[in-house]
């Protein structure tokens, strides 16, 4: 299993050194940063100096490489835009995505799994069938359609939760959270729905079909026939044999609920890195651009680094290394 | 005589299509008696693993009881409810899957699937639980059952599997045991080992099997005596001895002339000519009349009588006893 490990790890470390590539090209490539930096009058002087001062003289690969060890220490220069380290902007705005993500995620999660059992379980049932058809709307509608619907209905019609921004947030200092007052809460309701509702049913939809699935196995007639009673055998039995797949879908989801959270920040104006990501596209703020793609491709390599750690935790036939097998 | 374990009164199943309802069990009666391993055989879709699955109240939907009555040690069990039937299976009646790869769940350990049938089924402690569990492992042969109560389904080789299986299905001390081709999975060397682990606890335990196969080997092997069924029905029912050297419905004779015997040599087999019939296009009489070489246009209309004979019961005009015996078997 340690083996596993750490081959996985290598493999995370060569998808970053790739994304990382892509990252520092877009600074040689997305226009000249330092025609970006010197204004009209330069001279030709100017020019070099700024590129022998920034190390641009040098060759590709040793600027690659610097651009890794500093990406490394999480120092991605400063943002055209504001003048301010990118790190530190970057910081200052994760609090807001990760909160509506996490959100999001555990009402995508929860939701999804006691639907999913419950569609599967009453198959026939006109509530599941309701659930289901309800649920085509969830994944085929359009995200920010959902998001302004929501607006409409519970902002400008019923007015009981805000249109926009965060509330009210405390700060800790390391970390700014709308959890603690009620206007943050009722701030992250709306987007938070907008957010989670196609993966919810994404996972309902996936959890329905394993629930399904299984139940049709063979062990789940054994146990029947043993009289084992059916909460025990939908819950027990069934369901863990589903959560595999079920894991897979939910960490690459929680990592797109991250990098996706774009369209619901931008919808309800909320300040997190995605729409920070949005305006520094409009600005072309390379390193702000830079590290947000460093950002999320780190966010998703652990996910599915945790994704297979969790495979062990679940399956027992995966933990090869364990004594016995056989007779 | 004493009231047999499992009594089955001319049972009928049927399953409505769209193309009408077929009887994938139609009229079938046979008890079997405390100890006593009833063998039922036929061909694949002949109703024998249906007719296990209606004892046990597993039928598919929408395949259902149509009439006719199952008694366990005298209390009908026909028409109880799911839940009343829920607690009976398990605790009264077990049943033995036929692949050992697939009946046991694989993300619970052994002991785990044991002390849950066990505690669903008897008023004992978790602690107590797990001594009848290990009891029961060691039972079925699964040697240093102590230390494997923790090891999962896949730890174990196929065999041990159909074991811990077996240990599962007794491990409340059901009445009747309803084996499902228990041995069809299995290499050979193991299947005999199987068989004769089933043989011993019916013999010490006193329980009922019925053993659902289609492998006359095992049946001459295990049982006492042996139901043979054609297309739904109870073709013969008689001693296994009688039954394999003596068979009355030319179907039997056909399928006894068509298994391989070691002691005959070489000797090319017999074939019965033809198939079985699907449900839905069974004939007027007999279902097994077009195959039949003694059929008469009596057997083209009506299936005819179940009739008592010297060896138990057949269902057929012209039993072999009195009529042409040598012929078939040769």
């Amino acid at each position: 299993m340690l083996a596993y490990i750490l081959r996985r790890v290598f493999q995370s470390l060569i998808v970053l050194l790739a994304v990382g590539l892509v990252a520092f090209a877009m600074f040689n490539f997305v226009g000249d940063p330092v025609d970006n930096m010197l204004g009209q009058e330069r001279t030709q002087a100017d020019i070099e100096r700024l590129r022998q001062q920034l190390g641009l003289d040098q060759p590709f690969l040793v600027q690659y490489w610097k651009f890794l060890e500093q990406a490394a220490q999480g120092n991605f220069g400063l943002s055209y835009r504001q003048g301010r380290p990118v790190a530190d902007i970057l910081a200052e705005r994760l609090p807001a995505t990760l909160e509506l993500a996490l959100v999001s995620g555990i009402l995508a999660l929860i939701g999804g799994v006691v639907l999913g059992i419950f569609t599967a379980i009453r198959r026939s049932g006109v509530a599941a069938n309701v659930i289901m058809t309800v649920s085509l709307v969830g994944v085929s509608l359009p995200t920010f359609l959902i998001g302004v619907v929501l607006i409409y209905v519970f902002s400008v019609e019923l007015g009981w939760l805000p249109s926009f921004g965060r509330g009210e947030v405390v700060d800790l200092g390391w970390w700014s959270t709308g959890f603690l007052t009620v206007s943050g809460l009722k701030a992250l309701i709306l987007p938070a729905i907008m957010l989670g509702l196609y993966q919810m049913t994404l996972i309902m939809r996936l959890v329905r079909t394993e629930m399904l699935e299984v139940l049709r196995m063979d062990y789940i007639r054994f146990a029947r026939a043993r009289g084992i009673r059916e909460k025990s055998i939908n819950f027990k039995h069934a369901l863990k044999n589903t959560l595999v797949p079920v894991i897979t879908i939910t960490g690459l989801q929680l990592g797109s609920i991250i990098a996706f959270a774009i369209i619901t920040e931008t919808v309800f104006q909320w300040p997190g890195v995605g729409l920070l990501f949005i305006n520094a596209v409009q600005f072309v703020d390379i390193p702000v651009m830079a590290a947000y793609l460093m950002m999320i491709s780190v966010m998703f390599v652990a996910i599915n680094l945790i994704v297979d750690m969790l495979y062990f935790a679940i399956d027992p036939r995966l933990r090869l290394d364990r004594k016995g097998g056989g007779h | 005589m004493e009231t047999p374990i499992l009594s089955v009164r001319n049972l009928v199943v049927e399953i409505p299509t769209r193309h009408g309802i077929l009887r994938p069990v139609d009229n079938v009666s046979y008890d079997i008696h405390a100890g006593e391993i009833l063998g039922v055989v036929g061909e694949s879709g002949a109703g024998k693993s249906m007719t296990g699955n209606a004892v046990i109240g597993l039928l598919n939907r929408p395949a259902h009881i149509k009439s006719g009555e199952i008694l366990l040690s005298g209390q009908p069990i026909h028409s109880l409810s799911g839940d009343a039937l829920r607690r009976l299976r398990g605790k009264r009646m077990g049943m033995i899957f036929q692949d050992p790869l697939t009946s046991l769940n694989p993300l619970l350990t052994v002991g785990e699937q044991l002390t849950e049938t066990i505690m669903e089924h008897l008023d004992v402690s978790y602690a107590q639980a797990l001594d009848r569990a290990v009891a029961a492992l060691d039972e079925v042969g699964i040697p240093a059952a102590r230390a494997r109560i923790n090891s999962y389904p896949h730890e174990f080789s196929g065999g041990m599997r159909q074991r811990v299986v077996i240990a599962l299905a007794l491990c409340a001390e059901p009445e009747l045991v309803i084996a499902d081709e228990p041995t069809t999975a299995l290499d050979v060397s193991v299947q005999a080992q199987i068989i004769a682990l089933l043989k011993r606890l019916c013999r010490e335990r006193g329980v009922a099997v019925m053993l659902v196969t289609h492998d006359m080997g095992v049946i001459a092997e295990a049982a006492d005596r042996v139901a043979v069924m054609y297309a739904g029905r109870l073709a013969e029912l008689g001693p296994v001895r009688d039954v394999i050297l003596n068979a009355d419905h030319p179907y039997t004779a056909g399928l006894m002339a068509s298994t391989p015997l070691a002691s005959q040599g070489q000797k090319r087999l017999r074939q019965i000519p033809g198939s079985m019939p699907r449900l839905g296009q069974l004939p007027m009489g007999c279902a097994f009349s077009p195959r039949c070489e003694f059929a008469q246009d009596k057997c083209k209309q009506d299936p005819g009588p179940t009739r008592e004979t010297c060896n138990g019961r057949a269902a057929c005009w012209f039993p072999l006893s009195s009529t042409a015996k040598q012929e078939a078997t040769q």
